[in-house]
């Protein structure tokens, strides 16, 4: 449906109405409104698991406010202050301690990178158990894993930023990554991290990326995302297109209009999920030491190697997957191959509409073998998460490479199982349970 | 009570484990004694801050443990001349690291700095200042059993006084400082609740707010459910 399509507003003579009636004649404001909202007929039977897109939206907004507030007082310098400290991690505790509200400000800001992904994880996790990313709506789900490749992106120059320990040397084992492509690899990552180490131009670079570059893709990302999935329609629990069966005015029975239905019933999701948020933030905020690493606390020191690097909690699926390849291919070196499953492992879910063979999309009427093999995925997704943060030991190298095996597995049989499996049939209308 | 409770807390007899895994001691919690705290910041003023800075943390921030600038003027301010000034040394830190090896880093958060999957910073702390002893191996004569060859000699050690390592690997007070251990341990764990106190000060703070957070959003959880079942009703 495009905007255009709907009439524009007619004043009723108050002065609301005259001015909506001068924008409308300029500006498709009632007609984007309906579009997108109050005539946007979502399917009526969204569970739970369908909080998460608008849930993964508030976060964007928190992190762009809180961030914007954080530029202000942040300072994305690596040389050292007259007490010994990088000006960068100075100044951090300078928004913590002497910028009013400035620790609400950050912890915000922190605690909402962890909610990000946990959001965007479980927003992935409902797109693969009921099919969303299934035709019609490929497009919006290859938005999607580039929206998950940004937030990774600005995620890991984010947390160069606090210049502590972990920022420093957790930097240092991804920008070398780049130094395991053959030929190219040792030009290529100094020139990433503009010095031959990380020093202050990687920081301000990563600055850069942080504030400006990767922010301004996210959003025309994330609107690309809505805009397509507005085009063809939110898909729901039991994977039926609501569009099949219309009345005679041309709307889908099943649907309901996003506005009021949905956006009052998000509403509950972001209430609840902002009293979630808010007792990590207010009493726990270093998340156990996953969501501040306590290492962190300590000012970037080049001359001290920790002596156990981890990567914050949300990149520990795929560093497993790096560490798993400890074997030479073809005479490259097990780093490059290491960095090609993290690569892959991230990419694979692109190819998701294109594997899945099955002829229905929930996992409602899905057979046994989608239900056993997404279950054994998600497990072994938890295994590699865990094993990321743990030191390596011969045995957890062995579990890590049986997992990543499994992991690349899943998909890359799908279309043989997928077409297998002994599905029930899918109903005609939508179903509540 | 709360002293009886504290000294069950700090009697444990610590045990010597090598390698990483050292078993820490629970620091007793002072976070909302402001007694203890000012205790600490003044044991920290005195011990501490003439090699290690805490530039951070600025002197008029006491006023969260219940020190006005006045008393803060009179009786903490050694290393500044304005209490709105952080809490830096004058030592050179090239000379420092000449001096010790390593330049004595910053303490304003090492109680957040010092947390592990072994215990919380302070309780990492409040080990580390009760366990050192004589080696006579060492440059400086002490060892310590929190942090192997620390480069930091027993600075409390007139307070506390001289302990060996046993052949048990035990440790045991061989010359008695100026307080008794119960005091001593006593001590630390003020210095240590101010430690804490420097790494977050809005820490109790943010808690108190924390829970006026959660009554303001159950209250709008209330209303926003309700006008979902609302709007919702008809729906079927």
């Amino acid at each position: 449906m495009a905007a255009s399509n709907y009439e524009k507003f007619k004043s009723d003579g108050t002065m609301l109405g005259n001015l909506t009636e001068w924008v409308d004649a300029r500006f498709p404001l009632t007609s984007m409104w309906k579009a997108h909202l109050s005539e946007y007929y979502a399917p009526k039977n969204f569970n739970f698991w369908y909080f998460f897109g608008s849930l993964a939206l508030l976060v964007l907004v928190i992190q762009i406010v809180t961030g914007i507030f954080l530029v202000m007082h942040y300072k994305p310098d690596a040389s050292l202050n007259a007490s010994g400290v990088p000006v960068a991690f100075a100044s951090v505790e300078y928004i913590m301690r002497d910028v009013p509200w400035g620790w609400l400000i950050r912890y915000m800001h922190s605690t909402g990178a962890s909610a990000f992904f946990i959001v965007v994880y479980l927003h992935m996790f409902r797109g693969l158990i009921y099919g969303s990313f299934r035709k019609p709506r490929e497009l919006t789900w290859l938005f999607g894993v580039m929206i998950f490749l940004a937030l990774m992106a600005e995620a890991f120059a984010g947390y160069l930023l606090p210049w502590g320990q972990m920022s420093y040397w957790g930097a240092q084992v991804i920008l070398n990554l780049f130094s395991a492509i053959p030929f190219i690899g040792n030009d290529l990552a100094t020139w990433i991290r503009g010095d031959f180490v990380i020093g202050d131009s990687t920081l301000n670079r990563m600055f850069s990326f942080h504030v400006i570059a990767i922010p301004l893709v996210l959003v025309g990302l994330v609107a690309a995302h809505i805009l397509a999935l507005h085009e063809t329609g939110s898909n729901n629990p039991d994977g039926v297109e609501i569009k099949k069966r219309k009345d005679e005015r041309g709307i889908p029975l099943d649907g309901i209009p996003f506005h009021p239905y949905y956006t009052v019933k998000d509403l509950v999701g972001v209430v609840v999920f902002l009293m979630v948020f808010s007792v990590i933030l207010f009493f726990m905020p270093e998340g156990g030491g996953y969501f501040l690493e306590y290492n962190n606390f300590i000012p970037a020191d080049p001359m001290v190697t920790p002596q156990h690097i981890a990567p914050v909690w949300y990149f520990t699926p795929y560093y497993s997957l790096l560490r798993a390849v400890t074997f030479p291919l073809f005479g490259i070196d097990a780093k490059f191959w290491g960095v090609v499953a993290m690569g892959a492992g991230v990419v694979i879910f692109a190819f998701l509409p294109w594997l899945d063979r099955s002829p229905v999309k929930s996992i409602r009427y899905r057979g046994p073998i989608f239900k056993v093999f997404l279950a054994i995925w998600v497990i072994c997704f938890f295994i590699l998460g865990y094993l990321g943060v743990q030191a390596p030991t011969p045995g957890r190298t062995l579990v890590s490479q049986i997992c990543t095996v499994i992991y690349f597995a899943f998909f890359l049989t799908m279309p043989v199982w997928s077409k297998l499996d002994k599905c029930q049939p899918e109903p005609d209308r939508v179903t509540f349970r | 009570m709360k002293k009886l409770l504290a000294s069950v807390v700090m009697a444990p007899v610590l045990a010597f484990a090598s390698g990483a895994e050292v078993h820490l001691d629970r620091a007793p919690d002072r976070s909302r004694d402001t007694a203890a705290l000012q205790n600490g910041a003044k044991v920290f003023v005195n011990y501490c801050l003439s090699c290690h800075s805490a530039s951070y943390m600025r002197y008029n921030r006491l006023k969260d443990i219940g020190l006005s600038d006045d008393q803060v003027r009179e009786n903490l301010l050694f290393t500044a001349d304005k209490v709105g000034e952080p809490m830096k040394i004058s030592m050179q830190r090239a000379e420092a690291k000449q001096w010790f090896g390593a330049a004595p880093p910053d303490l304003t958060v090492i109680a957040r700095a010092r947390a592990s999957e072994f215990g919380s910073g302070s309780d990492w702390l409040y080990t580390y200042l009760r366990t050192f002893y004589r080696d006579e191996t060492r440059p400086t004569g002490w060892n310590n059993v929190a942090f192997s060859n620390v480069g930091m000699p027993h600075v409390l050690w007139e307070l506390q006084g001289e302990q060996v390592m046993g052949d048990d690997h035990h440790l045991k007070l061989v010359k008695p400082g100026k307080l008794k251990p119960e005091e001593y341990d006593a001590l630390v764990a003020d210095l240590v609740g101010f430690l804490k106190y420097m790494g977050e000060p809005v820490g109790e703070f943010r808690k108190n707010l924390g829970i006026a957070v959660l009554i303001v959003l159950s209250l709008l959880f209330v209303l926003s459910y309700a006008l979902k079942r609302e709007f919702w009703k008809d729906i079927h």
